[in-house]
């Protein structure tokens, strides 16, 4: 069976998107088979980040109504022969997405030897927000440190302890916290909310602190996704957030001022 | 950045929010599931039953969901007016 995996926030433009296809890369980079799909229909997205916007020729919806095929829809990833996107649909209405044609699909990806399925979901709490957590065994909570988001993600967390399959089940869904665009700095200097803090008021663990980084736009403008600038602290610090998701223990880096030494003090760098 | 910035300290804001953001979130997470979403739409579909036979004012019905121990008690109340003029 897949392990289904929900990359969720609540509000919008955390780095849901941006996680989905890092975590997807990851943990194709570590030979597993995973498909990666855009339940964001009207405002695809994944496609850009993941660089393949001009291969998409079929979609979720196409696939969900019997246009297309399974296969026909995947699109392979030029990096890695065992990741696979699957594009939102760009021009039909969000009614497009059925439960049970989410279902099919997940089970025929499944079928199909998957490993992994990462659902990117839309913002908000939506029908597509709804159906990308609907099935998920496990979800990422991708939140950045700042009261909106917070508050946005606890909402989530409410809907996945409600509205998922496994909740309907009397199970759990598997939550874990990613925090995005951290700062130690303004940790440090009081001006941000901690990893602790958040941890606390969620009452989540936390799988991964990525670090506010400019690489992380660099990579989107170039259609790679930021975990595969292997020199980037974001990217070492998504990788460490796939090991941790697949049970490692890594001990949490960049959460911390680095202690500049005099000369870097003195000439930057 | 000016050469005396150093000199004002900027008041940390991160406890500010931890604060008001435990109070919040608390606060929704006690009113999760005591109030589903489906009340007020239960309640104007009420309504308009209701005003199949009886006139009555909007605020006539009123919808509540009452926890009791563990059960839990729908509490509808549909005040009708001294003169009920039928529809």
């Amino acid at each position: 069976m897949a392990e289904i995996i929900v990359v969720t926030s609540g509000k919008g433009g955390v780095g849901k998107t941006t996680s989905s296809a890092s975590v997807a890369c990851g943990l194709a980079r570590r030979g597993h088979k995973v498909a990666v799909i855009d339940f964001d229909v009207g405002l695809r997205n994944l496609d850009l980040i993941m660089g393949c916007e001009r291969r998409v020729v079929y979609d979720f919806v196409n696939v969900i109504s019997g246009e297309a095929g399974l296969k026909q829809a995947l699109i392979k990833d030029k990096r890695f022969d065992n990741l696979f996107v699957l594009a939102a649909s760009q021009t039909r209405d969000k009614d497009a997405l059925t439960t049970e044609g989410v279902e099919k699909v997940l089970k025929d990806l499944s079928d199909e030897g998957f490993d992994y399925i990462v659902c990117d979901s839309p913002a908000g709490i939506e029908k597509g927000a709804f159906l990308a957590m609907y099935f998920a065994d496990q979800a990422i909570v991708v939140v950045n440190p700042e009261v909106s988001s917070v508050r946005d993600s606890d909402r989530i967390l409410g809907l996945l302890a409600s509205k998922t399959k496994r909740a309907e089940n009397g199970e759990r869904v598997k939550e874990h916290l990613l925090l995005t665009r951290y700062s130690p700095k303004r940790v440090e200097t009081g001006e941000m909310l901690s990893v602790g803090d958040v941890e606390e008021i969620l009452g989540l663990k936390t799988i991964g602190v990525i670090p506010e980084s400019g690489d992380v736009l660099n990579a989107s403008n170039k259609g790679e996704p930021v975990i595969l600038e292997t020199e980037s602290d974001a990217a070492q610090a998504y990788d460490d957030a796939v090991s941790r998701l697949l049970g490692e223990d890594r001990p949490m880096r960049f959460t911390q001022v680095e202690k500049k030494g005099f000369f870097s003090k003195m000439f930057g760098g | 950045m000016g050469l005396f910035d150093f000199l004002i300290t900027k008041k940390p804001t991160a406890s500010i929010a931890k604060d008001r953001l435990r109070i919040i979130v608390a606060h929704e997470r006690s009113g999760r599931g005591s109030s589903p979403d489906y009340l007020p739409m239960l309640q104007r579909e009420l309504l308009e039953v209701i005003r199949k036979y009886v006139k009555v004012e909007d605020e006539a019905v009123k919808v509540d969901l009452i926890g009791e121990g563990d059960n839990k008690v729908l509490d509808i109340s549909v005040a009708l007016p001294e003169n009920p003029i039928q529809a």
